[in-house]
């Protein structure tokens, strides 16, 4: 994945909560076989809602998406994930994610920016009030700050998963490196283990 | 201080723990199914990795089958292209693929169980959040993206960070006529969709205790509906009888050791769970969920509550947003909410218990004019066991439809789909908006609730049937 450092912009508020991996991407949309092209599909249900808050001009060009609690609930389609980085999102604010979610965003660079309830109902009413609010998510500070507002704020991220973003890591490539620990504990499991089939 | 069964489990898959890194855990069983592994294969191929135990890997085809009309080929050109991609992919990397229409194909986690893939102490992973399920046999089990699927398939483990732990205590009994879904239910509607993130539950008490193998499996399979990384029971004897002469089950010595090794699986008498959740299992009537979370449940005989019933203003405006989707006036019982179609399926309530309890409410009986009804095995061998028993004809006759295996009407993948602002009682554990088809509205219950309901044509129990 691409290092991430600083994701820096304006954001859309996404006022309700239980945003579910449904919502984000409908079904529909996961017999594709590739991994691009899911843009389109990003709350395809709601989009069609004029009153639905992407489609108000006010956001166009936004680039952190801030949700109510229980963001990314459900299905663990990691589709959700790509969908709402290529509608072009860097980051999710939310008080709460659901897990497989967030995992699934750290593997791809989407960075999930969990804060306390107050500080993203802050932020939720003040990027309603000005859709030009400036905000900055510093990945190596755990921060995200709102100047404009004097919100300051920090986030949880494992240090692990920090240093993913901050270089660009793979995952695979640095379990590999444990190929030696992975064979030995292989040679300890009880052979009465199933092989399928 | 002692440890918790999930802790043992984990403990005994570490392959590698360092300070400030996840823990990197061995995965005994990855199931593999077509929705969430394409991508993943082609990042093999990207970087020209191979599946290090494809005989630990195996796949079938689920989500994108239709129910009827197997023997033709899948007529949405999407939904074949992915399940042919499937074959091509396990045909490559050397994996098993049990095909639409083989004996043993079924929904994943209805078929890693049956097939005695399924062992006590396992870590078992797939691409699906519902692989909680395969926790009912004290195995440690829990769904992973695609990023994931990969990592696994080229590694044969995980980073996992630590967890917390959850205890979910389900005292006494349950009354006549609830079931494991209606316990479930019942913990959803008590610690809500988010109780569970950051925690592995273990569900424990005499009312699991009591609970057949298809019960603890439909009451982990819910697990990640309140967030939580895993659900497990421990094993006992219940466990061993369900797995003696499976096909992949060990035998003669073999046997023997592995009970004994299983036996062990237990949360110590002194060990502290991070979080505790206690219910009394008489409380635990048949429930309806009314909203579009499955957090949003009340017992059926109740009303249809109120936004102005909940204290906490996210939650009040949750429900004003679910009572608009759903139709609904608050204050109406639900025993008077009319249905249009019952689905009796999915990973959550497709086994061969599930078939037989609704059996047992149809026979006799016949579906309400004008309801659809789809009644959806969960696997090749729970259609053929259901039709030994004859339940196929107590459905027919009853005027259900009996269909092939597959994920079907719970996420709407395949033909099977609600209409917009049509009405659903649901055995699946899903009630988002649009689960079951755009515009949908899905309701959550019991497989008896559901065959109940399908006959009454609106929400009822098998009691209220005359």
């Amino acid at each position: 994945m691409k290092a991430v450092h600083v994701v820096q912009g304006t954001a859309v508020p996404l006022d309700r909560s239980d945003v579910d991996t449904d919502q984000i991407i409908p079904s529909d949309w996961l017999k594709r076989v590739e991994r691009t092209g899911f843009e389109k599909g990003l709350f395809s249900e709601w989009r069609d809602g004029e009153d639905f808050v992407l489609n108000d001009e006010a956001y166009a060009g936004a680039n952190i998406l801030i949700g109510g609690p229980n963001f990314g609930t459900g299905s663990s389609r990691e589709h959700a994930v790509w969908a709402i980085q290529q509608y072009g999102f860097d980051a999710v604010i939310s008080p709460r994610f659901g897990p497989i979610f967030k995992n699934n965003s750290t593997k791809n660079g989407l960075v999930p920016v969990e804060v306390s309830a107050e500080v993203a109902e802050t932020l939720m009413k003040a990027v309603q009030d000005d859709p030009s609010l400036e905000i900055m998510i510093d990945i190596k500070r755990r921060s995200l700050e709102a100047p404009a507002i004097g919100l300051e704020a920090t986030f949880p991220l494992d240090d692990s998963v920090q240093e993913r973003f901050l270089k660009g890591l793979d995952d695979i490539g640095i379990t590999l490196t444990l190929d030696a620990d992975i064979s030995t504990f292989e040679s300890s499991r009880p052979a009465w283990m199933p092989r399928g089939a | 201080m002692g440890r918790t069964l999930s802790q043992k489990v984990w403990d005994n898959h570490l392959v590698h723990s360092g300070d400030g890194e996840p823990d990197l855990l061995y995965i005994d069983l990855h199931l593999v199914h077509e929705v969430t592994s394409p991508q993943a294969f082609d990042g093999l191929r990207l970087t020209g990795r191979t599946v290090r135990r494809p005989e630990l890997t195996i796949a079938t085809e689920d989500h994108n089958v239709p129910t009827a009309d197997i023997d033709k080929p899948i007529a949405d050109e999407v939904s074949r292209a992915q399940v042919e991609t499937l074959r091509k992919n396990t045909d490559e990397f050397g994996i098993t693929n049990y095909p639409m229409g083989h004996p043993d194909q079924g929904i994943v986690h209805v078929i890693g169980p049956e097939l005695g893939l399924t062992q006590p102490g396992m870590t078992v992973v797939c691409g699906d959040s519902h692989t909680s399920t395969h926790g009912a046999f004290g195995a440690l089990a829990f769904g992973i993206g695609t990023s994931e699927v990969e990592h696994v398939l080229a590694t044969q483990t995980l980073p996992q960070p630590a967890q917390e732990t959850m205890a979910i205590t389900i005292n006494g009994e349950l009354p006549e006529g609830s079931s494991a879904k209606d316990v479930v239910l019942a913990v959803l509607g008590a610690v809500g969709t988010g109780g569970g993130i950051g925690a592995i539950a273990e569900f424990r008490g005499p009312v699991i205790e009591a609970l057949s193998m298809e019960g603890r499996m439909t009451v982990c399979n819910m697990s990640i509906e309140f967030g939580a990384k895993a659900g497990l029971i421990a094993p006992d004897q219940t466990t061993f009888d369900y797995l003696a002469g499976r096909r992949n089950a060990p035998t003669g010595a073999d046997w023997d050791a592995a009970v004994a090794a299983w036996s062990e699986l237990k949360t110590d008498p002194d060990a502290v769970f991070d979080r505790e959740v206690i219910i009394d299992g008489k409380d635990i009537v048949p429930h309806v969920t009314w909203g579009t979370n499955p957090g949003q449940v009340i017992p059926l005989d109740a009303n249809i509550p109120s936004p102005s019933d909940f204290s906490d203003p996210t939650e009040a405006d949750a429900a004003n947003r679910a009572l608009e989707y759903m139709g609904f006036e608050a204050g109406t019982p639900m025993k008077n909410i009319a249905v249009d179609t019952v689905f009796i399926g999915s990973c959550t309530n497709s086994r061969i218990e599930d078939l037989r309890a609704a059996a047992e409410v149809a026979k006799g009986r016949k579906v309400a004019n004008g309801m659809r009804t789809l009644v959806v095995p969960g696997s090749g061998r729970v259609k053929a066991q259901a039709e030994s028993e004859g339940l196929h004809e107590i459905f027919i006759e009853a005027g259900f439809d009996w269909r092939e295996p597959g994920c079907s009407m719970c996420l709407a993948m395949n033909p099977d789909k609600l209409s917009p602002g049509e009405r659903s009682a649901s055995t699946s554990n899903r009630n988002f908006e649009g689960r079951q088809g755009r515009g949908g509205r899905t309701h959550l219950v019991s497989p008896a609730v559901a065959a109940a309901t399908a006959i009454a044509g609106h929400f009822a129990t098998p009691g209220d049937l005359s």
